[in-house]
């Protein structure tokens, strides 16, 4: 088993084609909660979330033992992390399985990545 | 990594004694015919693709040494996967951590063990090996290469040849696909039903890659090696997936591409047009297997993009000359082919059929529709319809165009010169 983190990127490139009308968000909404129902059942979902628009992003950085903290996202640019899932699965193309069900959904591109297995390290 | 056969020593020459004698040469052909099928086998055993690669080399050098004292063994394809194997558990026997992938695996190195009953390629190995190697999440230049690394048994070094790339460049590509193979968890099995159709789409692109790659008039001398080496992956698709149409389509396109290979050019290296080749100079045993592989796709009524690629060109190693050619056969299979795959490229290649059949200025107004104006073969088809529309104008500037475009220095000459002809008519 591994777990792979997958990613919902937002922005200029990857919006839908139309903005979707509050029906459609609706029946969205519902088929993602499906979605993650099968996820649990099948053992897979270990965490999802959506997070805020990147703006509201707060960086930390230190330096010199001084933290430096500011405003915005850590790096400018067109897309970002809009949400994720994380996933543990047999294998790539299991994890891919669900990638694929997820952007039928959400009409949106995913990353598929894995997280590095440190149990054997 | 090397084909170990290919040093220069004499050895085997000398060891006269030995029950049959047994040469590099012998051995290097065992090593093209076996490798990909011990290193399928053995990464099956060991799940991990490095130790696979170490252990078959190993064994291979271990047959340099052992096969002209002792004779070739009976089995030569056994006698590496099992060597293999007892190499790769002594290589993992010395550190910790491949004691411990031992203890995992409860591979033990005992000929009775139910282990070794396993260590044998069972048939789908290498279907397993290739369909990793061309998996959709890695790049199609790195399922090229591993394909050729690990299936064809190439060394690093004659890839990175093939592909024009530094042997540097080639090596990290290898390390970096074998290592997101190991860290995705690419998967190492043929895909299920449902995944199949996608799946196989890359195997056969990696295969077709491999054979244009070596087929390009541009190409390094290793061209041939590539070709053959695309025709054998064929082969080898083709018998352990006799049920998928599309695999012996690959394997007929490819058989008839390659019978006519050798007329493409002069000895001069001078381009020679399909209309202009001896064709008393095509091969014709690959045309009759060719021909005879599109009468079984065609049996079976499952056309696929590959299937009338070599149908189409079944029908033009059929006839005699250009004239006698099916033209309207042509132009039919082309239609369906563009049903199939709906490209600029297959539309341009239409249109020349159409030129065949319906005349120059019928394929004149469906070229200047398309939207090719990077492509070379774009300018050069528009350059002989509108020489045969006596347009010599219009047709010596598309050469000159096409020629400015032509990737390689051959077809760059061919249509230079083609432009200057005109030029001198008009």
């Amino acid at each position: 088993m591994a777990q792979y983190l997958l990613s919902v990127h937002t922005g200029a490139d990857a919006q839908p084609a139309e903005p979707m009308t509050p029906e459609q968000m609706q029946q969205s909404y519902q088929q993602m909660q499906a979605l993650e129902e099968e996820m649990k059942a099948d053992g897979v979902w270990l965490f999802s979330g959506r997070l805020t628009e990147p703006d509201v992003a707060t960086v930390v950085r230190v330096s010199a033992g001084d933290a430096l903290t500011t405003d915005g996202p850590f790096v400018e640019s067109k897309e970002h992390l809009a949400g994720f899932y994380i996933v543990e699965a047999d294998d790539l193309d299991a994890a891919l399985g669900w990638a694929t069900k997820t952007a039928a959904i959400i009409g949106m591109p995913i990353e598929v990545r894995p997280f590095l297995d440190t149990s054997h390290a | 990594m090397r084909d170990p056969s290919a040093g220069d020593g004499t050895a085997a020459d000398r060891a006269s004694s030995a029950p049959a004698r047994v040469g590099e040469a012998t051995t290097g052909q065992v090593f093209r015919e076996e490798y990909g099928r011990s290193v399928a086998a053995l990464i099956r055993v060991f799940g991990q693709i490095e130790i696979a690669e170490d252990a078959v080399q190993d064994a291979f050098v271990l047959a340099l040494r052992v096969w002209p004292r002792d004779g070739l063994p009976p089995n030569p394809g056994g006698w590496i996967t099992t060597t293999a194997r007892r190499c790769a558990i002594d290589r993992l026997r010395r550190d910790v951590r491949g004691r411990e992938l031992l203890k995992d695996l409860a591979v033990l190195d005992h000929p009775h063990s139910p282990g070794a009953q396993e260590v044998g390629p069972v048939p789908d190995d290498r279907l397993r090996l290739i369909f990793t190697c061309c998996h959709p999440a890695l790049a199609p230049e790195a399922q090229v290469a591993l394909t050729l690394r690990l299936l064809g048994g190439l060394s690093t070094e004659e890839v990175a040849r093939a592909f024009l790339v530094t042997e540097s460049t080639m090596a990290q590509r290898l390390i970096r696909a074998k290592r997101k193979i190991k860290l995705a968890r690419i998967p190492y099995r043929v895909p299920r039903n449902h995944e199949l159709p996608d799946r196989l789409r890359a195997v056969l692109a990696a295969i077709y890659l491999i054979y244009n790659a070596g087929a390009d008039p541009g190409a390094p001398p290793a061209g041939d090696g590539l070709r053959a080496e695309a025709i054998r992956l064929a082969r080898i698709l083709t018998s352990l997936m006799s049920d998928e149409p599309e695999a012996t389509g690959l394997l007929a396109l490819l058989l008839l591409t390659e019978s006519r290979f050798r007329s493409r050019v002069t000895n001069d290296g001078e381009l020679v047009l399909l209309r202009d080749q001896d064709r008393s100079q095509w091969d014709r045993a690959l045309i009759d297997e060719g021909h005879l592989l599109v009468r079984a796709c065609l049996r079976r009524n499952r056309p696929g993009p590959y299937q009338v690629q070599a149908a189409i060109n079944a029908v033009h190693t059929d006839a005699a000359s250009v004239q006698s050619t099916d033209w309207p056969q042509i132009l039919a299979l082309y239609d369906q082919l563009l049903a199939l795959a709906p490209t600029p490229v297959v539309a341009l290649n239409r249109a020349i059929a159409v030129g065949e059949v319906h005349g120059p200025e019928a394929a004149l107004h469906l070229v200047d529709q398309l939207n090719l104006p990077d492509y070379h073969a774009f300018h050069a088809t528009r350059a002989d319809l509108l020489r045969r529309l006596g347009r010599i104008e219009h047709a010596a500037a598309a050469y000159r165009a096409a020629a400015a475009l032509a990737p390689s220095p051959a077809e760059q000459a061919y249509l230079a010169a083609q432009a200057a002809t005109l030029q001198q008519r008009w």
